[in-house]
């Protein structure tokens, strides 16, 4: 640790470029292999994958619940479960899928691994503070799961007062919980911002820097800037539940509604924290495998940052039954329209750019198409129920509840699988079976929207979210969306199968499989313990498909020269 | 950052200008942490990384001014009323120990960077002790609202013969946000401490001062806090 200052002086020398990978040199995965060097690690690799065990173990979670509520709806009554089960099973599913699934899902992970090795870096500003917030992380889930065994949940993941200070379950422990995941996540933001700015390669510009690390960028503001609101809330209602001291108790002055406005400050934005980095996914998988330079970078780049930026002014869509007044309604109605702007600048120039490209369909490509596709459906049902006149219909239904989840696992879950077999071959060094890969895409595909497309017909039609007992018309529409969540299930377990197999057993990967231009190819697979052997000039931007690839590597792979003009 | 690096690219650490000037180049050798590779750029990370997190603590302050800000607009008698019962002369002493403090800690990393190393410890000491002296003033108020009968969540005898709307829901609030602002007050007071004792130890190399400049900052962070809570709580 200590040796550093050494290691960036190697670079200075003209010594040759890295060793063929046949030599078997050290990686970050052989550089220790005891239990403490895993769980003590400040190697943001390491921690990259402590946290991608973590996440996967709470998706695996959140998706055995998910499934266990599909089964309840399989008949109008009661078919596996009470009711007051259902309310906490849909309460934890909720909790899990979002404060210890998709948050951390791919900043911490992906985000992780890959932003000190796209700008170049030998790790994050603060090593330490980093694997500091994966603890932290830990230590919220801890709580959140006793709390789940001791009493459960049944407020729903939004705790919406008053009901959430008279709930008879166990509110308390499950709200500090999620108040000590936002730590965990304010802390991983500022260390991304900080590295950002301060430890980008020489030559790296902000305008030359991945797009991946834009998209993080912009989450990391998100979450720095809005999970402390959502701290302050939960601490709230800890209060009015365990202490019961009314700051949202109508009948002591206090106003429910501000509550929500609260909330929902946080947890609209953190939608971003979710679908942002996905984006950043899709925009580095389509240039790589359109082998083209994107069609506009400056309007992806930019348009993150307008979406982080906007989803601090739309959170009073989730309120327009609840009081507030018509201009408000229509302020916040436009406002998240304009999140649909931003969204669209950045799918058309996805577009774009695949149009004339030399397009490889390998499983990462696969996936960001069904992105694309669900991603739109999404969307497009979202600018419907920013519009108050529909949204005042379609409220608190399975309609709201289908676009969600277009939007969260369409969009963002799609995307994970889309970065982890997209990266598979760089975190692991090795390969996967590419056939396996798309039959699981498929799957996903078709298990997705069998399950989430009937959500919309139910909520058009006036089921409403979260009933225990519904109208017997509702039931074919009900069953088909069962038999869609239990294929998605199987996909994922498919996807958990072979990449578990490939892990051990599969082929040696190559660095750079793909014939990607971004930076994280150009070290090894698995990288060294350093990120790279010798740092590189980072002549050529992330995407110059400009060139033949003899030509683009000798550019990139050259170590640095004394000067430097970039 | 990038021409400093590049310009220091071909020298070794112990050859560092910023090292070479230091009068105690040899407590700072291992001192530089991972990523970077000159104690300046790190000083300036760490500069950056706590900005970012006092621009989040802010917000967190900020969920309390907008609480404020509604319940004050739906109940203005019952703010005015809670406001006037309030024991202003003990609050407002406080702003002017917190403020006296935060000079404290400013002349202290100033006089730091100088060379004049037990001025600087002494100086933090006495913002600690002032942190002290304002957390104490601080409790004698909660007593004396115990006291008066005012608890939070508008149990007490207070509140049986003052009843207009908003008083239950501005004690609250001022119990909960004046108390999660001391536990800023004590966090800050552990941090200068910290700090503090390596000044007057010598353990803190000047070239390190960065290190006193990050809790001076947040201790700034707290004495701005309380200059937006006293005037909400106890003047207007």
């Amino acid at each position: 640790m200590t040796a550093t200052a050494t290691d960036l002086d190697v670079t200075a020398a003209p010594v040759p470029t890295a060793a063929p990978t046949s030599a078997k040199p050290s990686s970050y995965l052989t550089d220790g292999t005891t239990v403490r060097s895993w769980l003590l690690t400040t190697d943001h690799k390491r921690i990259a994958l402590l946290y991608f065990v973590s996440v996967s173990f709470f998706l695996f979670l959140g998706g055995i619940l998910a499934l266990a509520l599909r089964l309840e709806h399989l008949t109008p009554g009661p078919t596996i479960m009470s009711a007051y089960t259902y309310n906490r099973v849909f309460t934890l599913h909720g909790v899990i899928m979002v404060f210890l699934f998709l948050i951390p899902s791919i900043p911490a992970t992906f985000g992780n691994f890959l932003l000190p090795i796209m700008i170049g870096a030998k790790d994050l500003a603060f090593p330490r503070i980093n694997l500091l917030s994966w603890y932290i992380y830990l230590a919220g889930a801890a709580l959140l799961i006793w709390a789940m065994i001791n009493g459960g949940l049944d407020t729903g993941w939004t705790f919406y007062t008053p009901y959430s200070a008279h709930s008879p379950s166990a509110v308390v422990p499950a709200v500090l919980g999620v108040f000590i995941v936002g730590w965990s996540s304010i802390l991983t933001g500022l260390n991304f911002i900080v590295s950002v700015h301060t430890l980008r390669a020489r030559g790296l510009r902000l305008m030359k820097m991945p797009l991946f690390v834009w998209a993080i960028y912009s989450t990391s503001i998100i979450q720095v800037l809005a999970t402390p609101v959502l701290g302050l809330s939960m601490v709230l209602v800890a209060i009015d539940a365990g202490l019961g001291w009314g700051i949202f108790d109508p009948s002591r002055g206090g106003d429910p509604v501000l509550f929500q406005h609260l909330f929902w400050f946080y947890s609209h934005p953190a939608v971003y924290i979710m679908i942002l980095p996905a984006m950043g996914v899709v925009s580095e998988v389509i240039p790589t495998f359109a082998r083209k330079v994107p069609y506009s970078y400056e309007a992806i780049a930019y348009s993150a940052l307008g979406i982080a930026f906007t989803g601090f002014l739309t959170w009073g869509h989730h309120m327009f039954t609840a009081g507030i007044s018509a201009v408000d309604a229509g302020a916040f109605g436009i406002l998240s329209m304009m999140v649909a702007v931003f969204s669209a600048i950045k799918v058309f120039t996805w577009v774009a750019t695949l149009y004339k490209g030399s397009i490889s369909l390998t499983t990462p490509l696969a996936y960001v198409f069904v992105f694309l596709f669900l991603f739109v459906f999404g969307g497009m049902t979202g600018v419907a129920v920013a519009s108050t006149s529909l949204d005042l219909h379609w409220h608190d239904t399975y309609f709201v509840v289908a676009h969600f989840h277009f939007i969260m696992v369409g969009g963002a879950l799609t995307a994970f699988l889309a970065g982890l077999h997209y990266w598979f071959p760089k975190v692991t060094g090795r390969m996967y079976g590419e056939r396996l890969g798309l039959v699981a895409c498929v799957l996903v595909f078709a298990g997705f929207f069998v399950t989430f497309f009937p959500q919309f017909l139910l909520g058009n039609a006036g089921m409403p979210r979260r009933y225990y007992y519904y109208s017997p018309e509702h039931q074919p529409l009900h069953v088909i969306s069962t038999i869609g969540a239990l294929g998605l299930g199987a996909a994922l377990l498919l996807i958990l199968g072979y990449l578990g197999w490939a892990l051990v057993y599969g082929e040696k990967a190559p660095d750079n499989p793909w014939g990607s231009r971004s930076y994280e190819w150009l070290t090894r697979s698995p990288p060294p313990t350093h990120n790279f052997d010798a740092t590189p000039r980072f002549a050529l931007g992330p995407y110059d498909y400009t060139r033949p690839d003899e030509d683009a590597h000798a550019h990139a792979e050259a170590p640095a020269q004394g000067h430097d003009h970039v | 950052m990038h021409t400093q690096r590049r310009r220091l690219k071909d020298t070794t650490m112990s050859e560092h200008p910023v090292h070479r000037s230091a009068a105690d180049a040899v407590a700072i050798g291992p001192a530089t942490s991972e990523p970077f590779d000159t104690l300046l750029h790190q000083a300036h990370a760490a500069r950056l990384g706590m900005w970012v997190f006092l621009a989040s603590e802010l917000l967190l302050f900020g969920g309390f001014f907008a609480l404020l800000t509604a319940y004050r607009f739906e109940h203005a008698d019952g703010f005015r009323e809670a406001v006037h019962a309030n024991t202003k002369v003990l609050g407002s002493m406080n702003t002017l120990v917190l403020l006296t403090s935060s000079t404290c800690v400013a002349v202290a990393v100033h006089v730091f960077r100088e060379g004049r190393r037990r001025l600087a410890g002494a100086l933090v000491f006495t913002t600690v002790a002032l942190g002290a002296v304002f957390l104490t003033l601080k409790m004698t108020e909660y007593g004396l609202h115990f006291h008066e009968g005012i608890f939070p969540g508008g149990h007490g005898e207070w509140f049986l013969h003052h009843d207009t709307p908003g008083l239950a829901t501005f004690w609250t609030i001022y119990f909960v946000a004046t108390g999660l602002h001391a536990m800023h007050v004590t966090v800050g007071m552990i941090f200068l401490g910290i700090v503090g004792r390596s000044v007057l130890n010598g353990r803190l190399p000047r070239a390190h001062a960065h290190r006193l400049e990050l809790a001076a900052v947040y201790w700034h962070l707290v004495d701005v806090v309380w200059i937006f809570l006293w005037p909400l709580f106890y003047l207007a």
